[in-house]
């Protein structure tokens, strides 16, 4: 049986350094570039005829900018229109990282801790420079809420810092964990239809039912996570425009 | 656990910033433009379809008022001619008629003169016939000449007790 944490191993492809730092082209940063140019192909060859009704492709692609305009709309309002663009490409390119993962012998860059959190720290520093931008000291009024007594200050200061600043982590965290731990279980599950199939045929039936039930399950994960981190981001940034 | 040996978190942030820069500005330079334009072309063909319809209705409820207003313009201007037409042919016919009675009034009283004169003549006539007849009489039954003066005072008061 198959290591199950062997999936995540990065491989570099072309080994590159810039100034004394790896910057490998690896299997991870092959699944970035197909990311980034399926969904560039995806979204522009759909449009392609600008039909004024659209067909399979076309509407697609409008269901997501449509998708993706209404949450920043619901949760940010129109101040939220110039974000646009990244958030629908954090959006895009999470759900494509997630679902071209499902692909067997795929490479999920978003299991990977660090990627995530590359992401996070990103929505996390943009949202507190948009903060300060826009309300400069008024920003602090974020930790301790205008109208509770001071002396609860001493309680309700630490507490919302804490939570301020575990908003990357979690971001980050749960993403990569539900990501990491789905292909966990995909595999330990395949590697139980290899064992007790090979056993005997039978056996190997029920894994393997479980194992369709949980692909099925691990692509509305796939979905639902980068949705998730999307209105996550919208709502962080709904804060930094218009506090709480 | 591959994800938390920092030997591969360099090349991994590396390649996630460039691809996603890249990917930031084909979407906000290439496709979200793009896909915008389409859903906005669409918004503006309906809006301008239903502005059409909306202006066609406008335009065909103009026409039928148009059509009202002409057919009770003429239906006045029919009224206004058959009232003009009426009055003129009552006031000619009164005219006509004023003129008539005028005439027949004036040849009333043409007839009444030539009565009158008709008559004096004919008393004048009675009266020298009385006369002649009175002078006849007299000269037959008494003979000689009547007194002319005497005859015709007699034949006046005669004349006056017959009522004349």
């Amino acid at each position: 049986m198959a290591n199950p944490i062997e999936q995540f191993k990065i491989k570099p492809i072309i080994p590159l350094e810039i100034g004394g730092v790896d910057v490998s082209f690896t299997n991870s940063a092959v699944m970035m570039v197909i990311s980034v140019v399926l969904i560039t192909a995806f979204l522009t060859l759909s449009v392609r005829s600008r039909a004024l009704v659209p067909g399979r492709w076309q509407s697609m692609a409008e269901v997501f900018y449509e998708f993706i305009a209404g949450m920043l709309r619901d949760n940010v309002g129109s101040a939220g229109r110039k974000y646009f663009p990244f958030i629908f490409s954090l959006f895009m390119f999470v759900m494509f990282g997630n679902l071209l993962g499902m692909i067997p012998g795929a490479f999920t860059y978003t299991s990977h801790v660090i990627v995530t959190f590359g992401m996070a720290i990103v929505v996390f520093t943009g949202v507190t420079i948009i903060g300060f931008a826009r309300h400069g000291t008024h920003f602090l009024r974020m930790f301790f809420p205008e109208g509770a007594p001071i002396a609860t200050a001493v309680i309700l200061v630490p507490i919302e810092l804490i939570s301020y600043f575990s908003r990357p982590f979690s971001l980050a965290v749960r993403l990569f964990a539900n990501m990491t731990v789905g292909h966990i279980i995909l595999k330990v599950l395949g590697g139980f239809v290899v064992t007790l199939g090979g056993f005997y045929v039978l056996p190997g039936i029920v894994p393997f039912a479980f194992l369709g039930a949980v692909t099925v399950l691990e692509f509305g994960i796939a979905l639902l996570q980068a949705y998730v981190f999307t209105i996550l981001s919208c709502i962080y940034l709904h804060d930094a425009i218009h506090m709480h | 656990m591959p994800q938390f040996d920092p030997a591969f978190f360099a090349p991994q942030l590396f390649w996630l910033a460039v691809t996603f820069i890249t990917l930031y500005v084909l979407m906000a330079k290439v496709a979200l433009p793009k896909i915008g334009a389409v859903l906005d072309e669409r918004q503006r063909k309906i809006d301008d379809n239903l502005d059409k319809a909306a202006q066609l209705k406008a335009e065909a409820e103009a026409a039928v008022a148009a059509y009202e207003k002409a057919l009770s313009e003429s239906r006045a201007h029919a009224h206004s001619v058959i009232k003009e037409a009426s009055e003129r042919l009552s006031k000619q016919a009164e005219e006509r008629t004023r003129d008539l009675s005028a005439k027949l009034a004036e040849q009333i009283k043409a007839g009444e003169a030539r009565i009158a004169a008709a008559k004096d003549a004919a008393l004048t006539n009675v009266r020298e016939v009385a006369l002649d007849v009175a002078g006849a009489t007299v000269s037959r039954l008494v003979g000689g000449t009547a007194d002319q003066a005497k005859l015709e005072t007699a034949v006046a008061s005669a004349l006056k007790e017959q009522g004349q």
